[in-house]
């Protein structure tokens, strides 16, 4: 066990350590911040006093044991758009992200697990049939398109929803569902075919043969037996979603989380804030993919952590 | 399977030279069976067929514009004209037009993404696989990594750095995901190089490039066709977000991405700039989808089992069914 939590932190270093040296290498080496980051018609003494002021005039290396030294501190310098600290500016807007979400997800969980076990229970019936098809259509929607169709139909068409931004809890209403279509797509897909397999089984056989309830042995014995994939699948739809998938909704819905800073950020040039975003980013990452190891161990208590 | 057998060699080499167009035919009965699947197959190769005759099909040039005749809408409507089908954009250009030529863009950016990642993976995959030790450790803690970074916000920001273009996008949607191929092609390889066959390569002394890909890869063709499918879908929609958020294909070239960003300002007045080509895009993945769908079912054989199972219980059903009737008719009278 705590080989396994040593290991697991050593991969989770190495993981933040790569992106964020990826995003320096990338941001030093293959723009030049001072150019972009300046108007054109700034005099040469103004671009060399700014470089002095970001530490871009030392040499390259120099620079990198500077940037690590803040990156344990957590201190990524100022935003060059808003002028203050870029970790106060992702603090600010990770948990809008987080909460869209959380929303988003959870409303695919609670439709897809109902339906997807109503599909299993007679594959190749009707209610299978028009669950596969749907859940292929989902599939193959644009997300942004997907959103902007919402907009129009429930907030101009209709005007019963508002448009965009944040405020009352209507307000996370079409975000959260353009979010969770895609999501509840690929999870009733799976919910449907890993609980077709598992109610074939023989114990499933015996459970009705001895006379159990209905809902016990296809709610209780059935689904946690196939909860396994459907839990890897709910995990890996939460890191895609914090890892960056989210910007496309935020940019629909203009919801100020941390896709939307993300996007403005690299609209504006602003190096420093995007190392941070990308930097908490990683480390979202990898913390899900740590606690969702956990997770499993706690469904399937056979499982042996390595 | 119906086939006599061949007692002698060059009966046998005639029948094999015709052995892709007997598949062939194979696959267009599979293909009658199942209906969804056919009409993904119809659907794609007129896509393809649209996006390569597309300067012939479309009936103006996608750029020029047309001051005179902005924002018309489609010709069902009473300001409509037949000059321009599916209306006119804010610039007046032509959106059926531009749709077509969307197609290509679209098509071209998901085939060649899928073959550099897919060519990369697979090619990691084998020689993680076969090799095993070192090179298989480092392949996989590589890819295990990779899987753990935040690929989209990093794709973001090298798309803005080094310029979004075509070829960038089409570059940084390979680096982004050829691991997928890589995993599966392991898993894979690590349970064919155990057969007997394999071994009795190794025997006769076959080098590993040879065994690898004249006695491994023909083993995984149907998984990993049926992988890349999916992903080209996957690709598919990613241009398009992409192109969306104004990353990836730039104004003077179209793509259906690209034009709905365009015509999200215009939104509220003009619907058809939105929604056209947010049909195509639809259309196209869902048409990709269906035949990836049919294609997993047909080359996996527990699944056909499966269906075998279902179709055998319902003929059955029927047969007992006759039966009782049968039984209950003499009674009656």
């Amino acid at each position: 066990m705590g080989r396994f939590i040593y290991r697991r932190l050593v991969h989770g270093l190495i993981v933040i350590l790569g992106v964020t040296v990826i995003v320096f290498v990338v941001t030093r080496m293959v723009g030049d911040p001072v150019q972009v980051m300046l108007p054109l018609e700034s005099t040469p003494e103004q671009r060399a006093a700014f470089e002095q002021k970001l530490g871009l005039d030392r040499p390259i290396h120099i620079q990198f044991v500077e940037f690590m030294g803040n990156l344990v501190r957590l201190d990524f310098g100022e935003s060059l758009w808003q002028k203050r600290p870029a970790m106060d500016i992702v603090f600010e807007k990770l948990p809008m992200t987080i909460l869209l979400t959380a929303v988003g997800i959870g409303f695919a969980c609670v439709m897809a697990i109902p339906l997807g076990i109503i599909a299993a229970l007679r594959p190749g019936g009707w209610v299978d049939r028009v669950t596969v098809f749907g859940s292929l259509l989902g599939l193959s929607v644009p997300q942004f398109w997907l959103g902007l169709l919402f907009i129009v139909v429930f907030a101009v068409q209709f005007k019963i929803l508002p448009t965009s931004g944040t405020g009352t809890p209507s307000h996370i209403l079409l975000p959260a569902l353009t979010m969770g279509l895609p999501t509840l797509a690929r999870l009733v897909m799976l919910v449907r075919s890993s609980m077709i397999d598992e109610l074939n089984r023989q114990y499933v056989k015996t459970s009705f043969a001895k006379g159990l309830p209905f809902l016990r042995v296809v709610g209780l014995h059935a689904l946690r037996n196939a909860g396994l994939p459907i839990m890897t699948l709910v995990g890996w739809e939460v890191i895609r979603s914090l890892a960056g998938y989210s910007v496309v909704v935020e940019t629909v819905f203009a919801w100020p989380g941390i896709g939307l800073t993300a996007i403005q950020a690299i609209e504006r040039e602003d190096l420093i804030l995007i190392q941070a975003i990308v930097f908490t980013a990683a480390v979202c990452v990898v913390l899900i993919n740590i606690a969702m190891d956990f997770l499993y161990k706690l469904i399937d208590p056979r499982l042996k952590l390595t | 399977m119906t086939q006599p057998r061949t007692d002698t060699l060059e009966q046998a080499l005639a029948q094999n030279r015709f052995e892709w167009w007997d598949s062939l035919q194979e696959l267009g009965r599979e293909l009658k069976r199942d209906k969804p699947g056919l009409i993904g197959v119809i659907l794609i190769t007129s896509l393809v067929l649209m996006a390569v005759f597309a300067p012939y099909i479309a009936p103006h040039d996608p750029a020029a514009q047309d001051l005179t005749a902005r924002l018309a809408p489609p010709v069902w409507y009473d300001k409509g004209t037949w000059n321009h089908i599916l209306g006119t954009d804010h610039l007046g250009r032509d959106v059926l037009s531009r749709t077509i030529h969307g197609a290509r863009v679209s098509l071209w950016v998901g085939a060649a993404v899928v073959l550099c990642a897919g060519g990369f993976g697979v090619v990691m995959g084998l020689m993680a696989g076969y090799l095993g030790g070192r090179t298989d450790a480092f392949i996989m803690r590589w890819i295990d990594t990779q899987v753990a970074f935040p690929g989209l916000l990093l794709a973001l920001i090298i798309l803005a750095v080094i310029g979004p273009s075509l070829t960038t996008v089409v570059v940084v949607l390979s680096l982004n995901g050829w691991m997928v191929y890589g995993r599966m092609t392991r898993s894979a390889v690590l349970s064919i190089r155990q057969s007997p066959y394999v071994e009795a390569a190794e025997v006769v002394g076959c080098r590993w490039p040879r065994i690898l890909f004249r006695h491994i890869l023909p083993n995984l063709t149907s998984p990993l066709l049926t992988l890349a499918i999916l992903e080209f879908a996957r690709i598919v929609l990613a241009e398009a977000a992409l192109s969306f958020l104004g990353l990836g294909i730039q104004p003077p070239a179209t793509s259906w991405g690209l034009d709905v960003a365009m015509g999200k300002n215009y939104m509220f007045m003009a619907w058809w700039l939105v929604t056209i080509p947010g049909c195509a895009i639809a259309v196209t993945v869902l048409a990709i989808n269906l035949v990836a769908s049919w294609l997993r079912l047909i080359s996996d054989p527990q699944e056909r089992e499966k269906q075998y199972a279902r179709h055998m219980a319902g003929v059955m059903r029927k047969k007992l069914h006759a039966v009782l009737e049968k039984e209950k008719t003499p009674e009656a009278p």
